[in-house]
């Protein structure tokens, strides 16, 4: 009884926004702040705030800060962003599709097919530099989410059916990796140093570049929130409302894979994000989809801000992959967040 | 008012038939119980009605053959109830009530005041107002069941396709639900298809009839003339004795054979 009246206290939707905003914000002022290079904290905002339109403020910071600021923490703090948008967006439509908190990109193949796409280019289009490995790493998400679905929709319309065959691919896939990789030994470091992730090489090129992906794929999973919901009633009942299920999977499915596949092109592989951010939102907001995604979004985009902060501070000099990091803090983090909400059904 | 005409309906699921030229008709405002033993494709019928099985031969509402809408528009007629439906558990009374008006939003548009406005008032016309904001996880089955209706009312359907809608439910709980279902119907004038267990119940609460039995109609009409002794003995081979109440509606009573003596 005290448990299911915990669990209907939820925040109303404005505070939800608030508390994800403000979130944001702090993740991203700590890791403008934090670093190797000793930035003075009031010069820095001054800084910051001075690029606003139409503010105008004498800024102290010498050239030297000013570029550590500008061209080496702000590009990487906004594709930790857009990476921790994409992936939590990406999770929480997944999770929405197969009505199972669960689902992740890497599920469906997309991880697998983006591990297996990166391996080939850094063993075999070793000459093409280094430009080949995000675009291998995004044709392999995307095509590791095709074949998935594609095998699926055989074996009949049902979700579980979609699963499963995910699972099968990502192992055949994975395989074949493992495979090319136990062939040459001497790409094993960068081949594992991608595997793991990294925003270290983080551009603002890089931010334009899957910027437009990002854009369209996010657009289109938020406007498909209320889908997801109908979705929750079962494929049956949604028909009953008139919604197309399989329709809507397929779209939402397509969108999801876009996201994930422009975050993996930029960040390597980093697990967890896509499962822990929207579950927490869900703990917060309750199960709506039309909730759940936008604070996904927001959440998620301050998570990896976050973690990539932890990732080049805590062993400097030397940087944490953030893959590790997400799982080594998040899940003693997550499992404190389940045991203090225990007994709760999903 | 809209008046159902099924005619010839044939189904098959996974090629084998289940329902052989099925008539039924319901006129503008009734209540049509579907009655049979299991497996006699009562639920097959209904799920055919709401649009959720290919059939052959046809289903008109009114002037309208169903076959020729689409998904949202027949929803906007058509409200189904499964008989053990999908309640997310997370999901708040008033959230899940909502759902209903799905088939009037666009495709891109989110419920408006006005959607808000006749989930409340359906929620307010069944009484589960006072739970809105509880999780459909923690409701008992009475409320439950009046929640599901909520969500179908709020659909502002014509047609009401009830699967069993006292499933689970104590006898004064099943009569509750019944009377609200009969209270929609004379109210709203909502046309209503059910499939019920109790033959009692049925022959009390739907003006028409439709006993089916292999997929086929084994007898069709007014419940006295339906729910006969050799009928039911026959079709469920049950033991049953019928005599009629106060209200002139059969009663239907279980007989049970005085058990052999112990030697």
């Amino acid at each position: 009884m005290k448990l299911s009246r915990w669990r209907g206290r939820r925040l109303r939707p404005a505070w939800a926004y608030g508390v994800a905003a403000a979130f944001l914000v702090a993740a991203t002022l700590v890791s403008v702040l934090v670093g190797a290079a000793d930035l003075n904290p009031i010069a820095t905002l001054t800084a910051l705030l001075d690029k606003i339109p139409f503010v105008h403020l004498p800024v102290s910071l010498d050239q030297l800060d000013r570029a550590v600021l500008f061209q080496i923490r702000l590009p990487r703090i906004t594709v930790a962003m857009l990476v921790g948008a994409l992936l939590s967006v990406a999770g929480a439509g997944y999770q929405g599709v197969f009505r199972n908190p669960l689902v992740d990109s890497g599920m469906l193949g997309a991880s697998a097919g983006a591990g297996l796409g990166a391996t080939l280019a850094i063993v075999y289009l070793a000459s093409a530099g280094p430009a080949a490995v995000p675009v291998a790493a995004f044709a392999g998400s995307l095509a590791g989410v095709a074949i998935a679905y594609l095998s699926g929709a055989v074996g009949g319309s049902g979700t579980t059916t979609l699963l499963l065959a995910g699972v099968a691919v990502s192992l055949f896939l994975t395989a074949v990796q493992t495979y090319i990789l136990q062939r040459s030994a001497q790409d094993l470091q960068q081949v594992y140093s991608w595997l793991l992730g990294s925003l270290s090489g983080a551009t603002w090129s890089q931010a334009a570049e899957i910027l437009p992906y990002a854009a369209v794929s996010v657009t289109i999973v938020l406007l498909h929130g209320r889908h997801l919901d109908v979705l929750s009633v079962g494929d049956e009942e949604a028909r009953a409302l008139g919604v197309h299920p399989a329709r809507v999977r397929l779209i939402v499915i397509a969108a999801c894979s876009l996201a994930a596949a422009s975050a993996v092109a930029v960040s390597g592989l980093i697990g967890f994000v896509g499962i822990v951010v929207p579950h927490v939102v869900r703990r917060l907001a309750g199960p709506s989809y039309r909730l759940v995604l936008p604070l996904s979004l927001l959440t998620g985009a301050g998570f990896l801000v976050l973690a990539d902060t932890l990732a080049r501070t805590v062993v400097a000099p030397a940087e944490l992959p953030i893959g590790v990091v997400t799982a080594l803090v998040g899940s003693p983090v997550f499992v404190w967040i389940l045991r203090s909400t225990a007994a709760v059904k999903t | 008012m809209s008046a159902i005409t099924i005619d010839k309906l044939t189904v098959e699921l996974e090629r084998v038939p289940v329902l052989h030229a099925v008539d039924a008709a319901v006129p503008g405002g009734g209540w049509l119980a579907l009655i049979g033993p299991n497996g006699a494709g009562k639920t097959t019928l209904l799920r055919a009605v709401a649009g959720l099985l290919p059939y052959g031969g046809a289903i008109h509402l009114n002037q309208t053959n169903l076959g020729t809408l689409r998904g949202r528009g027949r929803a906007r007629l058509i409200a189904y109830v499964p008989q053990i439906p999908v309640l997310p558990p997370d999901l708040t009374v008033e959230e899940y009530v909502l759902l209903g008006r799905t088939p009037h939003l666009g495709y891109f548009s989110a419920p408006n005041r006005g959607d808000r406005q006749r989930a409340a008032e359906a929620s307010e016309r069944l009484d589960v107002t006072r739970f809105a904001g509880r999780r459909l996880g923690s409701l008992s089955g009475g409320e439950r069941q009046r929640v599901r209706l909520a969500r179908a009312l709020a659909q502002e359907p014509r047609v009401l396709l009830l699967d069993e809608p006292t499933n689970d439910l104590d006898i004064g709980h099943q009569q509750q639900v019944l009377e609200l279902v009969d209270d929609l119907r004379r109210s709203h004038g909502v046309t209503v298809v059910s499939t019920l267990h109790d033959l009692t119940q049925a022959g009390q609460y739907a003006g028409h009839l439709v006993l089916l039995m292999d997929g086929k109609v084994e007898a069709a009409g007014a419940p006295a003339a339906v729910l006969t002794q050799d009928l039911i003995a026959r079709v469920y081979a049950a033991r049953v004795t019928v005599s009629t109440d106060p209200g002139g509606h059969p009663i239907v009573t279980p007989v049970r054979e005085p058990p052999p003596t112990r030697p």
